[in-house]
């Protein structure tokens, strides 16, 4: 295998590094579905094929094209591989998954109302920096709006909290 | 003949002012949903499906479907103004759709776009209203032989057709099958892939899939490219469109090739996208004004949106009358379709002709009341691009945890919509095809247990494949199509060495 021989500062991990960890991240999938598609058995039962007949395949496909996907992507060289991402990227994707993610975990513990409202005046504030006014009319509005469209109107009940049900809902 | 006596009969059931109101709803939440970063056809589908599940089917799919119309509309305007394909089958559009904007004749543009539009939708409606009858009767005969090798060539088609590396499309296709499988084997009941896991019982619901890898991907996409919105501002009034109608039928030769491309492509499941490409390229090939392709010529934006258009309709013909869904979005509809207790495929047609014919009677109005939401609220849709994405991100992503958690009533669900983001994310960088991996997911249950009683039928020969003439020569496709990459590459080598001969 060749070193890459520029070396951008700006990039962080190489395409060709994030295409060989993904690949071995869908092996291990693949792996997982062989083994349980083997305990379930493969072969022939009392109701024709066994249950785990047609995934066994699946699985093993899984790993054979990934492993052609590996070797694919060593076996390039010279070519520009470019990068997966830049520092700056992961920064601006981390900006958007991190907020998600901790929005995620609060909808659990507060509903999904109070957590949106949380959420969307925190996003607007930190990428946004907007003004205080601007936050609170949006971040109320709109999830006064979602809890009209869906627990009124559609009567399609979301995750509540503490404060649904200090309100009565 | 027959057909036109059930159209006129599919019209009736339009009849109903609600489901007039339904969609013309569903054209401007589609128009909305396109133009969203984000938010696309598929998404915008699997997010609202939940929804309609107290409609009553007709309705509902009568709205969804004109979400999808509206969402191919949609994608023009954030391409024509923002120079931002608002879905990936209006990057075509971008190429002289900008140009012209840039020019100051955005609005000669879009009408070019919409009409065009129209037209290939049109064109596709007629097609499917003709051939979807004959297809349907044609596929009653079919044995689950017949049907487990039409879905092998649809999918051996994505290998075959598409543009991503042929190992990755079978990765990403293979995965949507194995996560179809996981939860409660429907033939034996057996667990299958939960590791005691009792949240999987019900496996993966592939509209959480769908929400995921296109909404929460999206989202983090368009952050990582940093946003910088400059739109284009959107003049359109009667004169410019009076004006470009009048010079459009001189492109008739480009708007049929673009349909007819469009037509062939949806059916196979290719796709929109590569058909709105295929058809740009050809029109750059065959114009006059070739050259100027790329500066702003109005052909060039004619070809991608008639083919796109023509695609996305046409792709339902399979749907209808196979349960081969011939896009993601075609493949959210059908989910769709199973939710409510309708078994897509050659026996809708006989036992639901109200709702078959209803739909297809919607395409026709909807794609006149499309046309009509399009051209008076452009202004309206290209100021909503202007609201900053700092606001417009947050409310998708709690769009987004909305629409997963009311699909089972699950939070756990709002989590895996969240990894599903992250995988959509890295698979879209990597070039893996999502289309396969969706649809995999819709048809995997489907296409196993088609597998299954052929194979119980042959006792376990796969020789049933070759057994008749019709199954032999779908598989012969279908292997054909998974070949081709191969084969293409293994041609292209040997004409190189020929050409260097000479040389040597």
């Amino acid at each position: 295998m060749q070193q890459d021989e520029e070396s951008n500062d700006n990039g962080l991990v190489s395409t060709r590094a994030a295409d060989v960890v993904v690949a071995l991240i869908l092996i291990g999938l693949g792996a997982l579905v062989v083994t349980d598609s083997l305990r379930l058995g493969i072969g022939w039962g009392e109701y024709g094929p066994k249950s785990g007949y047609f995934p066994f395949y699946t699985g093993l496909a899984i790993i054979l094209a990934s492993l052609g996907t590996i070797g694919v992507t060593l076996l390039r060289r010279g070519k520009a591989h470019g990068y997966f991402v830049s520092r700056g990227q992961v920064v601006h994707v981390l900006k958007v998954f991190v907020p998600s993610a901790v929005y995620v975990l609060l909808i659990g513990f507060i509903g999904i109302y109070v957590a949106s409202a949380i959420f969307i005046a925190g996003f607007m504030r930190w990428i946004g920096r907007f003004r205080w006014l601007t936050i609170i009319v949006v971040s109320l509005a709109v999830p006064f709006c979602l809890f009209l469209m869906f627990e009124i109107w559609f009567k399609v009940p979301l995750p509540k909290g503490p404060l649904e049900n200090l309100l009565g809902y | 003949m027959e057909a036109l006596h059930s159209l006129i009969a599919g019209f009736g059931v339009l009849g109903d002012p609600m489901n007039i109101m339904y969609m013309f709803i569903g054209i401007t939440l589609g128009v909305l949903i396109g133009v969203l970063p984000g938010l696309g056809g598929a998404n915008g589908v699997a997010i609202l499906l939940p929804l309609t599940f107290s409609m009553h089917p007709t309705s509902a799919i009568i709205m969804l479907s004109c979400i999808y119309w509206g969402a191919l509309f949609g994608g023009a305007i954030t391409s024509i103004l923002f120079n931002i394909p608002g879905e990936p089958w209006s990057v075509a559009t971008t190429f002289d759709g900008y140009p012209m904007a840039q020019q100051g004749r955005a609005g000669e543009a879009l009408t070019a776009a919409f009409t065009s539009s129209f037209f290939g939708a049109l064109f596709a409606v007629i097609i499917l209203t003709f051939l979807a009858p004959v297809v349907a009767s044609f596929a009653l005969e079919f044995g689950p032989a017949e049907l487990f090798a039409v879905q092998l060539l649809t999918f051996c088609s994505f290998v075959g057709l598409g543009k991503e590396p042929p190992l990755k499309t079978i990765a990403s296709m293979m995965l949507g099958f194995a996560l179809a499988a996981v939860g409660q084997d429907p033939t034996t009941g057996q667990l299958r892939m939960t590791f005691g896991w009792y949240e999987l019982l019900h496996g993966f619901n592939f509209l959480i899939a769908v929400i995921g890898l296109f909404g929460i991907g999206e989202i983090m996409l368009t952050m990582e490219e940093g946003l910088a919105f400059k739109g284009r501002s959107a003049k359109i009034n009667p004169r410019v469109v009076l004006q470009t109608w009048a010079i459009l039928p001189r492109y008739w030769m480009t708007s049929l090739r673009g349909a007819i491309v469009g037509c062939w492509m949806g059916i196979t499941p290719g796709g929109a996208t590569p058909a709105s490409f295929m058809s740009y390229g050809l029109a750059k090939r065959f114009s006059k004004r070739g050259e100027n392709f790329g500066r702003g010529e109005i052909e060039g934006v004619v070809a991608p949106e008639t083919a796109a258009h023509a695609a996305g309709t046409s792709a339902l013909l399979p749907m209808l009358t196979l349960g081969i869904p011939g896009s993601p979005t075609a493949a959210v509809l059908l989910g769709g379709l199973l939710i409510w207790g309708l078994e897509p495929g050659p026996m809708l047609f006989v036992e639901q002709p109200d709702f078959v014919w209803g739909l297809i009677a919607s395409m026709y109005i909807g794609n006149i009341a499309g046309l009509i939401v399009v051209l008076t609220t452009v202004p309206v849709f290209a100021a909503i691009l202007r609201i900053p994405f700092s606001i417009i991100a947050p409310i998708i992503v709690t769009i987004c945890a909305i629409g997963a958690y009311t699909v089972n009533n699950a939070l756990l669900d709002i989590s895996f919509m969240l990894i599903f983001g992250v995988v959509g994310y890295a698979f879209k960088k990597l070039h893996y095809p999502l289309a396969p991996l969706v649809l995999a997911l819709v048809l995997g249950d489907m296409a196993e247990s088609n597998f299954r009683n052929a194979m119980i039928l042959s006792d376990g020969s796969l020789s049933i494949f070759w057994s008749n003439s019709l199954v032999s020569s779908i598989c012969g496709l279908a292997i054909f199509m998974l070949l081709w990459p191969a084969l293409a590459a293994g041609f292209q080598r040997l004409r190189r060495t020929m050409s260097h001969l000479p040389a040597q």
